[in-house]
Formats: C-alpha cells, sequence, structure tokens
C-alpha cells in the first residue's frame, strides 16, 4: 500500500514536529510513505467562513498531488473532515469521489487499517486528551457523550498503549475549545473564554500535558498557556505514540 | 457579538454553568431509555412525514377541530396573525387577557401590538411575566429569565408586586406570582396559548406546561386563542407518545412536563379558537437544504449544550429564537439582519446530537453560510481576505512563499504580529516560529 | 385569494418528496415492576402515593385529612358523604376558587414519568385540578402502563373535549433554577393506589 502524508497548511508552518513524528512513526510501522511537496490547503478555512465557491484551486491541487495512492493519511480532524465531505472536480467528480474514500486521519487509520496493537514507547506523564469536535463528532473518532451508545476511544486505544502514560479524566470531556476556524479571531472573546475554559479543566485535574489529534485547537489551547505562564505542554499525539520523551 | 455579556466574566460562568447543569440532567434523564437513539431516529421520520405531507395534514387537522367546534383561522405572517387577535378581543369587548407561553407570539411580537391598541396582557408563565416586568424579551425558549439572578428578580417584584425590598426567596417569589397570576386567570374573559404539538387525525391539540399556567387561563376564560406554527402538526394520536417522552427529557431532564393538557372541543358555551401562522414556514419548506428545521419541537437543548450560547447568552441572537436553532430559522426571515447568526459558531456538532428529531444543525449552519455569503452578506474586508487566501492557498509557490515570509516576519520583526491589531494576541500568545517548514525540513531528509 | 388558499399553495408546491410514516409498534416498555417504578417516579418528583386497598380505607385516611381544609371537593360517588360532590352541571368555573382539596379518580397511570391521565368527563370541571390547593387522584394499580406508548394504546381513538397528564404538583424552577413546587396549579399531588 502507498501512502501520501498530507499536512495541514499550518503544521506545515509552525508545527512541523508533529508533521515529522507522524511520517516517523507511519515508516516505523512500516508504511511505504511519501510526502507530495506541492500540496497546500484542504480549503476549509475559506470554506467555513461562507467562502466553500473559492475552494476550486485547492481542490484541483489536492487531486493533482494525491492521485495514485491507496491511502492518504493526514493528523488533523478537521482537515480530513473537510477533505471527506468537500472534496469535489468539476472536471473529474469520480476521482474526487474515489479520494474522499481514501482520506484517514493518523489516529484512525492507525487503529482501523494497520490495526496497531502495540507501540513500544513511554511517556510517563499525566496527560488530558482533548477530543477535537470534528475528529470526534464528525469521523466518530470517539463516542460523544451526547449520545445513549456505547463508549469507545481510538486515541485512547493508542494512548493505552503507551507505557506509564496517564489519562487524567475531564469535568467536560467533550466540550469544544473554541477555535472554530475564523471564528477564533472573528468572535475573539467567546473563543478566548472557550479556550480558557477547556485549558482550566485539564489544568484542575492535574495535567502535564494536553494531547489531541487536531492542532488547531492545540494551538489555541497552547497560546492561551503561553499567556498565563503555564508550565503545561501541548503535544500532538502523533508526537507521544512516536516515542517523543520530553 | 458577545462583547458585552462577556465584559462580566463572574456572570458569563454564572450562565454557562447553569445551562450546563441543565445539560447534564438531560443527560442523566435519556441515558435511563435503552432505545432513546431509536426514539429520536423515528421521531425524526415522523417529522419527515409531516413535512412531506403537510398539505394534507394541515387540511386534516381543519376539518376535524372545526367538526369539534373549534374555529381555525389562518394567517399568512405576523401581522395577520396580531391583527385576528386583536379582532377576536375587539368582538367581544375584551381589554384585558392572559397569555401562557408562545414562542411563536414573540416572533409576530404580539404583545407590542395589543398593548398599542388598548389591550392589556399579562404573561402568566412565572419566567415570562418577570421578562415582562423587566421589559426585555425572553433569552432561552424554555427558560425565559435564565440570564436573570433572584436578586434581580427580587427588585423586580418589589418594584413591580410590592415585595420587601431585598428579598430573592425562590419560595416567597413564586408565592408572590402564585397570588398575582391567580387573581389574573380568575378575572381574564380571554386566555392565549401556544400550542406544542398538533394532531391532525383528531383535531385535537397538546399544550405542556409545568406550572399550570395555560390551564388556568384556558379553563377560565370565555374564549381561548391558541397560536400555532403549521409546522407543529403531528400525523396521529399515538405519534405523541413518542414526542411528550422525547421533549421535556430533552428539554429539562424531567421525563414529562407536569401538565400535558390535550384541547379538544370548547368548554360549553365557550369559544376555542386556533391560529395556523406561515410567517416564513412556507418559505423555508422551499429551501431543500433548511427544511429539516421545521422539525423543531422548540426542546431548547441545543442552546443548552451549545457552548458559544452558554457563553454569550440568548439576547445575543438579537431574534425572538436564540442559539443553534435560531440561526437556522432566522436568516429565512430576513438574511441581511441575520447574517452574522450563523457564523456565531464553531460547528462543534453537539446541537445536531441532542436534537430529539435530529436536525441536522451544524451542516446547516455550514449552508448558510456559503447561501449568505454568495447573497453579498460577508463584510467587504472578509470577501478581499477569503479571496486574497483562497489566490495563495490555491498556489504551490505562493503558499510556500507565502509561509516563509510569515515566518520570516514573526521571526524577525514580532512586534509586527504580537500587538493589539492582531485579535489573535489580545489574549493568546502566538505559535513559536520553527526554523524550517516541514516542507523544507522533507526535502532536505528525504528526497534523495 | 385568502391567507388559507395562499398558504395551502406554497405548502404544497414547497414540500419535498413524499416520505414514508414509521411504525411505531415496535417501541413498547417493559412490564416489570411497573407499579414500584411508577411509585418511585412520582415520589421523585414531588408527588406521593399512599397505597390503599378499597375505596373505604380512603375514605378512613381522607378524613384525618380533611381536617385540614377547609373546602373539599369530589368527583366519587362513594365519597359524596364526607365531602361536597362537584356539580356535574356546574357552568361557572370561577365558582370553585376556594377548594382546598380536591379527590377525583384518574383512568390510567404511567410509570416511566409518574403521570395519571384525566379526561372531562371524570373531572367534572376542567379547571378543578389546577384550581385546588391540594389535588388527590385515585387510580387503581392494575392500570399503571409502563410508558407513554402504552398509555397512548390504552386511551385508543377515546373521545374526550379535554384530557391532561398530571405529574406531580405544578411546579417552577425559573428562578435561578431553584425548583419550587406549587406554581399555579395545585401544591401538592397525592396519588392513592388502589390494589
Amino acid at each position: 500500500m502507498k501512502v501520501g502524508l498530507f499536512i495541514p497548511c499550518y503544521v506545515d508552518q509552525f508545527y512541523p514536529g508533529s508533521a515529522i513524528a507522524t511520517l516517523q512513526l507511519l515508516e516505523k510501522l512500516g508504511v511505504d510513505v511519501s510526502y507530495p511537496p506541492d500540496q497546500t490547503c484542504c480549503g476549509q478555512p475559506m470554506a467555513n467562513s461562507g467562502f466553500e465557491h473559492l475552494t476550486g484551486s485547492c481542490n484541483r491541487l489536492f487531486i493533482k498531488n494525491f492521485s495514485g495512492f491507496d491511502y492518504i493519511v493526514c493528523p488533523s480532524g478537521s482537515c480530513v473532515l473537510h477533505i471527506k465531505h468537500h472534496l469535489h472536480s468539476e472536471a473529474n467528480e469520480a476521482e474526487a469521489a474515489a479520494m474522499r474514500g481514501k482520506v484517514y486521519e493518523l489516529v484512525e487509520f492507525l487503529t482501523d487499517i494497520l490495526k496497531v496493537e502495540e507501540l513500544n514507547v513511554e511517556f510517563p506523564y499525566k496527560v488530558g486528551l482533548h477530543q477535537s469536535c470534528h475528529g470526534q463528532r464528525g469521523l466518530y473518532l470517539s463516542q460523544m457523550t451526547e449520545l445513549v451508545a456505547p463508549a469507545f476511544s481510538k486515541p485512547r486505544q493508542l494512548l493505552n498503549m503507551v507505557k506509564n502514560l496517564e489519562i487524567m479524566p475531564l469535568d467536560r470531556p467533550d466540550e469544544c475549545c473554541g477555535f472554530g476556524g475564523t471564528f477564533c479571531v472573528a468572535e475573539e472573546a467567546v473563543s478566548v473564554k472557550m479556550g480558557q475554559d477547556r485549558v482550566a479543566d485539564h489544568l484542575n485535574n492535574g495535567v502535564d500535558y494536553i494531547t489531541s489529534a487536531d492542532l488547531s485547537c492545540l494551538m489555541h489551547m497552547e497560546g492561551i498557556l503561553h499567556r498565563r505562564g503555564s508550565k503545561v505542554k501541548v503535544i500532538h499525539i502523533a508526537e507521544i505514540l512516536n516515542g517523543k520523551r520530553n | 457579538m458577545a462583547e458585552v455579556f462577556n465584559k462580566d466574566e463572574n456572570r458569563v460562568d454564572w450562565h454557562d454553568e447553569t445551562l450546563w447543569f441543565i445539560r447534564k440532567k438531560r443527560d442523566l434523564a435519556v441515558k435511563k431509555i435503552d432505545n432513546w437513539e431509536e426514539l429520536r431516529e423515528t421521531a425524526s421520520q415522523i417529522k419527515n412525514n409531516v413535512l412531506s405531507n403537510l398539505s394534507n395534514y394541515l387540511q386534516e387537522f381543519e376539518a376535524k377541530a372545526s367538526a369539534n367546534g373549534v374555529i381555525v383561522h389562518w394567517a399568512a405572517d405576523a401581522v395577520e396573525h396580531n391583527q385576528i387577535v386583536l379582532n377576536l378581543l375587539k368582538q367581544q369587548g375584551i381589554t384585558q387577557m392572559v397569555k401562557s407561553k408562545s414562542m411563536l407570539t414573540e416572533e409576530c411580537h404580539l404583545n407590542e401590538h395589543l398593548e398599542a391598541n388598548g389591550i392589556n396582557v399579562i404573561d402568566s408563565d412565572l419566567g415570562e411575566r418577570i421578562v415582562q416586568l423587566a421589559k426585555e424579551m425572553p433569552s432561552h425558549i424554555v427558560l425565559p429569565c435564565i440570564h436573570k439572578k433572584k436578586e434581580e428578580i427580587g427588585e423586580l417584584f418589589h418594584e413591580h408586586l410590592g415585595t420587601p425590598a431585598g428579598n430573592a426567596d425562590p419560595q416567597f417569589l413564586t408565592e408572590t406570582a402564585r397570588q398575582h397570576l391567580r387573581d389574573v386567570f380568575l378575572t381574564r374573559r380571554a386566555a392565549l396559548t401556544g400550542v406544542n404539538f398538533a394532531i391532525a387525525e383528531t383535531g385535537e391539540f397538546v399544550v405542556c406546561t409545568n406550572e399550570g399556567n395555560a390551564d388556568m387561563g384556558a379553563h377560565l376564560a370565555d374564549i381561548h386563542i391558541a397560536s400555532m406554527g403549521i409546522e407543529k402538526i403531528i400525523p396521529e394520536r399515538k405519534h405523541l407518545s413518542v414526542f411528550l417522552r422525547l421533549l421535556t427529557r430533552s428539554a429539562t431532564g424531567q421525563p414529562i412536563t407536569t401538565y400535558s393538557s390535550h384541547f379538544s372541543k370548547p368548554r360549553q358555551g365557550k369559544e376555542m379558537h386556533i391560529i395556523l401562522v406561515d410567517n416564513g414556514r412556507s418559505i423555508q419548506l422551499g429551501r431543500e437544504d433548511f427544511r429539516n428545521s421545521l422539525k423543531c419541537i422548540r426542546c431548547g437543548a441545543c442552546m443548552n449544550t451549545c457552548p458559544v450560547y452558554r457563553r454569550s447568552g440568548g439576547h445575543s441572537y438579537h431574534y425572538a429564537i436564540s442559539g443553534p436553532i435560531g440561526a437556522i430559522l432566522a436568516p429565512n426571515l430576513d438574511m441581511e439582519k441575520y447574517a452574522d447568526l450563523p457564523f456565531a459558531s464553531t460547528l462543534c456538532g453537539s446541537c445536531s446530537n441532542v436534537c430529539p428529531v435530529k436536525i441536522d444543525i451544524h451542516d446547516q449552519l455550514y449552508k448558510w453560510r456559503q447561501v449568505i455569503v454568495q447573497k453579498g452578506y460577508a463584510p467587504t474586508a472578509k470577501k478581499v481576505s477569503m479571496q486574497a487566501m483562497a489566490n495563495v492557498l490555491g498556489s504551490s509557490w505562493k503558499y510556500h512563499a507565502a509561509g516563509k515570509a510569515a515566518r520570516t516576519v514573526m521571526h524577525l520583526a514580532p512586534f509586527a504580529v504580537n500587538n493589539k491589531f492582531n485579535p489573535w494576541y489580545k489574549h493568546r500568545d502566538m505559535p513559536e516560529v520553527p526554523e524550517k517548514s516541514f516542507g523544507e525540513w522533507y526535502k532536505i531528509n528525504r528526497n534523495k | 385569494m385568502s391567507s388559507r388558499d395562499k398558504i395551502l399553495a406554497t405548502v404544497g408546491q414547497n414540500q419535498p418528496a413524499y416520505s414514508q410514516l414509521p411504525d411505531i409498534s415496535f417501541l413498547k416498555g417493559d412490564n416489570d415492576n411497573t407499579v414500584a417504578k411508577f411509585i418511585d417516579t412520582l415520589t421523585t418528583i414531588g408527588g406521593k402515593v399512599i397505597l390503599s386497598e378499597t375505596i373505604a380505607d380512603i375514605r378512613f385516611l381522607l378524613l384525618e385529612e380533611l381536617k385540614n381544609h377547609t373546602r373539599k371537593v369530589t368527583t366519587v360517588p362513594l365519597l359524596g358523604d364526607i365531602m361536597e360532590m362537584v356539580n356535574k352541571r356546574l357552568h361557572d368555573p370561577h365558582t370553585m376558587e376556594n377548594i382546598d382539596y380536591a379527590i377525583i379518580e384518574a383512568d390510567l397511570a404511567v410509570a416511566e414519568n409518574g403521570a395519571v391521565w384525566v379526561t372531562e368527563d371524570k373531572l367534572f370541571t376542567r379547571v378543578l385540578p389546577f384550581i385546588t390547593q391540594h389535588l388527590a387522584v385515585i387510580v387503581k394499580a392494575d392500570n399503571v402502563v409502563p410508558t407513554m406508548h402504552e398509555a397512548y394504546e390504552k386511551i385508543g381513538n377515546s373521545t374526550y373535549g379535554f384530557g391532561t397528564f398530571i405529574a406531580g404538583p405544578s411546579k417552577t424552577a425559573d428562578i435561578e433554577q431553584s425548583l419550587v413546587l406549587g406554581a399555579h396549579g395545585a401544591r401538592s399531588l397525592t396519588v392513592f393506589l388502589l390494589s
């Protein structure tokens, strides 16, 4: 199987460490993975702001870069959800449809396709797991508290394979962090309040790290943590699973 | 939108905690129903059927209700609704009316119209009476004064109902309201209620309250007027079992409201009227992407769970119906006025998953954004920046150049972005600037 | 064109393609411990349940209770000797204003929510259960059903001018979510469960 690595635009520019960890983790698991260098952005920032009609060139670029792969894997729930729902092509809709079925967020790729059962890594810290909304409610990476349905969690499943990692319980396990795309600046007051409340929940429950499958949420919470001078750090789940130690 | 509300952080926390508590009560109640999700799916399908057969059901309801002696009126819009109510009162020389909770009448601004025409209206639901005394709109469709603290309510009662200053005891204040409203119920010849559900099969309609105020008004009045949105129809009486099981558990976590009153025929010698109101609903029905919003049974669960609503309050939505459901109903009535509402959301999806009739609220929020922008109601600055963004992100070399430029500026001249003109920076630090982008790292470390 | 015609025309034009009504007969409650569940639920929501074997038992209990109230009425003929019988041909419900205690009969009760179902013919006057300060309802234990599905099955297509489910005393939590029993309807609800 050939896997194309899809790295969100802001991860490429600001959090390359998480992208490197994703690449290394897949390579360690024996995956033939490569990174199409001309990729840019999935188009979500425009689409969620009401400008989906401007995402044609992003779509074209995406299809051009990622055709020919068996799977497309990305360390971001929200970008994957966007592609799954909104990748279209005027020229070749059948190809777009096929591609929508091949794109996977990293965690679900590991649990559902590679069916990873063990990881030889350690992360001896107290970790707060932030369920990003798009990953959880959009991609069903884990059960949501709204539904009367059996509990499950793919990220937790993977984190449980990491030695000495303690997942701390939260007061509101799946409340939104408030990033929301351009919402984070368009409705800055509410966005920040939501982020501060999320961070407070983690801090109140004694975490050393906050992890998630989405760096947009982490970037927002990190901004708040740094502003308040907190020692708590954010870390993308790929880095934990890849064996990062501090 | 929420800047004002947000200025008092303690108050925001209080409002947020109160509504989250109600969400938790809802969770406790629904988890006791093993087949809750099946119930939601069933209700959703019943409502889908209703929307697809609405014309027939409305006519069936009208025929059955009329045969029962109920007088059926049709109002194309809010103005006509208000006129019908006024005429009914004037015909009987009535100048005072008692009203129980009806969000439809808020939508129509009925009270204002009646007051302007010499009719005194008293809202009998305690929460509604409180906001009436405060001269405010309700901030939540089920909990009208959830935004008010008990001290504020105590002050209102002191000013308007003569209770002792400083008394904020809920028991005492409720007892005061009971005595005050009892006198109103006993003296009003006209009572107006809302309608929770109307049954096409039998012509009856159901009104649900915890306080008993709808009944106290209706059973003592000479004329009972019921105002109803045309989408409140359900096909058969037995379907009430599904909706009454879902409604209050979703709204407040109670298994059912204290009273679920089924009105079929007027009392002997008295009048019962029902006004079927359109006011934009038939237009919404024609919008393929948004018609599902008409399935709403007005439970308010979406508001209780919405992290944005909880921290902004209902008034920041500047429409009779607030929260996620308000944001997908309002633009249909006036897209320009309510253009901001669908954007006041992170699209987290919690609302869609508590909705007892499975309205795809968060998907509709996304779709409304596209419509509103296409219709030209996006701010110019946004249009320009989005076009620029699409331009850059649609081209590999432009994207890489822009990314490098941004990182360089942030690295060499952080003050250029770390300042008050950057809304992100107001309360959050910017991310650290890495030496290389992932693309640059990959080129060096992987490409042979 | 009347508003009625306009509305129906637009609705007819705009409604989506026909969508089948689901069959709801698969929705059922389970019949285990129905009476116990009813008692538990009603008590939790602020009502009171008294188990009795016969109306005579109830009359005996009432004799004590009625000493606390001034005007007490009933719709139950067997209790007409110790209390005022509600006049079936009563025309003015306002005269019920000073009723302190009313005891009526219900045809069925629902375990999942503690509600009893009463119709106009059993109430004699619609306002009675709301206007009284305290309400008592007699219902047979055999007529307690598990859920609203069974309740509506029992109600069937009976005709009534008015009917209502009453679940506990009237209440409100509108003042800062503090629950207060006794809003505009009855301040208390007691169910006499006849075995």
